[in-house]
């Protein structure tokens, strides 16, 4: 876990003191809405349809036992004890008073967090793969190069009011946990044929109005050279990117519309003069930040607990099955733990919850906590021997849904309950989906199955990438869902396809029973997972299960 | 008459009181505008890619970006790719600067700002000196290298 230096500390302390000054002058009316909102934005502060949001950044996603206690403590003190973790791995808190949010932003402080960038036309809180330095199939930690790039952006005096706002995740592994193809710049840690390290650099990814895949802009950058290339691929989207119009505005229509190999030369020219000034970061200060990530001492004493509980207890097993993934040592395991129980709000995570889960990472997690883009949190090095005591504590408090993959983790914006351009609402819609397939017992027997749901056309519910994408719009004034299917947010990205027309909000449900239905009928057997069963056989038999009165009239 | 900022402090516009004067980029034809290259400044629009300067970067003192409102940062990256291309003469950041925004002003490579007499007025000298205590000891310099003791 990266520790702030006095300069870090200092950093952030001298931004809490200028916004409180703002803040002042916003109450005391010397500074009216208009020109306080570029000053709140630039402190994460929003304004949405009942109140203030303030959205505070867990840098890549990582968070230790005392940061999570600050965060229910934040969450008992001036929320409503409560907070939500978002796709974009981001807490936000829904109910702050404007007076309360400099106290807010210094409680942040207190244990090296911040909420700064986390609006904003700037280059966002960098998000990477939530089993970071875990995972087993990891070529290398993405977290220290996440670091990197957290220190190099913040206060990026270029880069503050780029065109739109800038997104980059990275990823260490070969199998995308961190969805790089849908963001602007998408880095891929690779090796190139003399095995040295290296990122391969995605650009011009996004879903949001315009949903497109990110593009391939450099197959191998040396990775002592990521800095000045990022910077240059930056300067040449400040520069270029469209500003008369904020739906055309991120890097996606700039590469779409002045074509890859041309904004590839732009770069390129841009990076010969970048690479010239910029002298590479100090060793002494990248061999600081790595060694902050290096990997926990592992206890690596043999027991058969483990076995012998997943003999005797089928609950146990039944959360294993599908919240624990394989870690990169034998003896561990990562345990995902749902913030979505059935019928609850996907990442809404209560107070009580957060000092339990900042408990259990102190004692089983070598004091880690990860937030995962589907909104759940991860205890990424959580001894196998343990995973019972771990998951007896989570049970007790209502933590231990064994849903990590299937249908009710569902990926939800806050849509029409907080979101002032929502068209629909998606939280309850993500709620009614999980009761009613849990009440079918369904759930296990679909298996892996990823839906996504958006407010609006935004597309923060990231639908565009859903097995099943669900897109709640207005038609004349009625709730209306459009149905999505075969997307993919993985290394193997695709865009689902428009079923045909859209449900009212309470035909949905029985639209996915049909859908799910004629799925468990012809797949090819119960491993072949819904995604497989529709690259196989195409939309057809979906769409003919949706719209079932066509069918008869077609026939 | 506009203020100009240097240094944190409200100052005379030096570069006009030493004879100097701005000339619209398009309308820059060095026989007819009468001005020695040592007093000539030039106006360049901030939709202008850096690259097409080069030919007059070493005919012009001085080069004047406008800002047109605050939240259009393409003159931060004119300047910085300016002096990336080794322009050495004065760069002015003309209109919607705010105070907060000083500081990236100068670390992209400005001189100094140009804001209207009515901002001035609401944006008074203190605040910009204030935003000067701001410019060293950022992230991007201690990641380039450049000297640090701790
Ligand atoms: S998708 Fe639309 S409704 Fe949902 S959070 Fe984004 S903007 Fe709001």
């Amino acid at each position: 876990m990266y520790i702030y230096n006095d300069f870090d500390a200092e950093f952030v302390r001298d931004r809490v003191r200028q916004f409180r000054g703002q803040v002042e002058k916003r109450i005391d009316g010397s500074l009216t809405e208009d020109e306080f909102k570029p000053l709140r934005l630039m402190n994460g502060l929003y304004l949405q349809l009942h109140a203030y949001m303030l959205r505070v950044a867990i840098p890549y996603g990582s968070l230790d036992a005392a940061k999570m206690r600050q965060l229910a403590f934040i969450a008992d003190k001036w929320d409503k004890g409560y907070g939500h973790f978002t796709t974009r791995q981001n807490i936000q808190f829904n109910w702050p008073l404007l007076k309360d949010v400099p106290d807010m932003l210094d409680a942040l402080a207190d244990v090296g967090m911040h909420a700064i960038q986390t609006s904003g036309n700037c280059v966002r809180n960098v998000t990477a793969d939530h089993f970071a330095g875990a995972a087993s199939d990891e070529i290398e930690d993405p977290r220290p190069t996440a670091e990197l790039l957290r220190q190099w952006s913040t206060d990026h005096p270029e880069f503050q009011f780029l065109p739109r706002k800038f997104k980059i995740a990275i990823t260490g592994s070969p199998n995308d946990r961190a969805v790089t193809k849908a963001h602007d710049i998408g880095i891929r840690m690779v090796r190139n044929e003399n095995d040295q390290p290296g990122y391969e650099i995605i650009v011009g990814g996004g879903l949001g109005r315009s949903p497109f895949i990110g593009k391939v802009l450099r197959e191998f950058l040396p990775k002592a050279e990521l800095l000045p290339y990022i910077e240059a691929v930056l300067q040449v989207y400040n520069l270029e990117g469209r500003r008369d119009n904020k739906y055309k505005a991120r890097i996606k229509i700039l590469v779409h519309e002045a074509g890859l190999d041309e904004i590839r030369g732009s770069v390129e020219e841009t990076f010969a003069r970048t690479l010239a000034e910029f002298k590479k970061p100090s060793d002494e200060l990248v061999d600081q930040i790595t060694t902050y990530f290096n990997p926990p001492e592992f206890n690596n004493i043999q027991s058969h607990a483990y076995e012998e509980a997943l003999e005797t207890d089928p609950v146990l097993r039944s959360f294993v099955e599908t919240n624990v993934a394989e870690h990169k040592n034998p003896a561990y395991g990562i345990v995902t733990i749902s913030t979505k129980p059935i019928g609850g709000t996907p990442g809404d995570v209560t107070s009580d919850q957060m000092r339990l889960i900042a408990d259990l990472a102190e004692k089983y997690s070598h004091n880690e906590v990860r937030i995962s883009h589907e909104q759940n949190a991860v205890l990424p090095h959580v001894r196998k021997a343990d995973i019972p005591l771990v998951h007896a504590a989570l049970k007790a408090v209502g933590l231990a849904t064994a849903n990590i993959g299937l249908i009710s983790d569902i990926i939800a914006c806050p849509g029409m309950d907080y979101c002032a351009l929502a068209t629909a609402r998606s939280i309850p819609i993500a709620q009614e989906i999980s009761t009613r397939f849990d009440e079918l017992k369904l759930e296990k027997e679909i298996g892996e199955l990823r839906i996504k749901i958006s407010g609006c056309i935004n597309a923060c519910g990231h639908h565009h990438v859903g097995h099943i994408g669900i897109l709640g719009l207005d038609k004349a004034g009625v709730e209306n869902y459009q149905i999505t299917l075969g997307g993919d947010a993985t290394q193997t990205m695709a865009l689902g396809e428009r079923a045909g027309p859209g449900f009212a909000a309470e035909e949905l449900l029985p639209a996915l029973e049909r859908l799910l239905n004629r799925y468990l009928e012809i797949r090819e057997c119960s491993d072949e997972i819904f995604l497989e069963t529709y690259r196989r056989l195409g939309p057809q038999p979906f769409q003919q299960a949706l719209y079932p009165e066509e069918e008869k009239y077609a026939a | 008459m506009p203020v100009i900022i240097k240094d944190g402090k409200f100052v005379e516009d030096q570069f006009l009181a030493a004879g100097g004067g701005f000339i619209q980029l398009d309308k820059l034809s060095l026989s007819t505008h009468g001005l020695e290259p040592q007093h000539t400044g030039v106006d360049v629009p901030n939709d202008t890619k850096p690259e097409a300067l080069a030919g007059l970067l070493n005919s012009v003192e001085a080069i004047r970006i406008p800002f047109p409102s605050f939240a259009d940062g393409r003159g931060f990256s004119i300047a910085k790719k300016l002096r990336r291309m080794d322009f050495n003469g004065l760069l002015r950041a003309q209109g919607n600067v705010l105070a907060d925004q000083y500081p990236l002003t100068l670390r992209s490579g400005f001189n100094e700002v140009e804001i209207p007499n009515e901002q001035a007025g609401r944006q008074p000298q203190a605040q910009w000196s204030d935003a000067i205590g701001r410019v060293n000891n950022n992230y991007l310099d201690r990641l380039k290298g450049a000297d640090q003791a701790a």
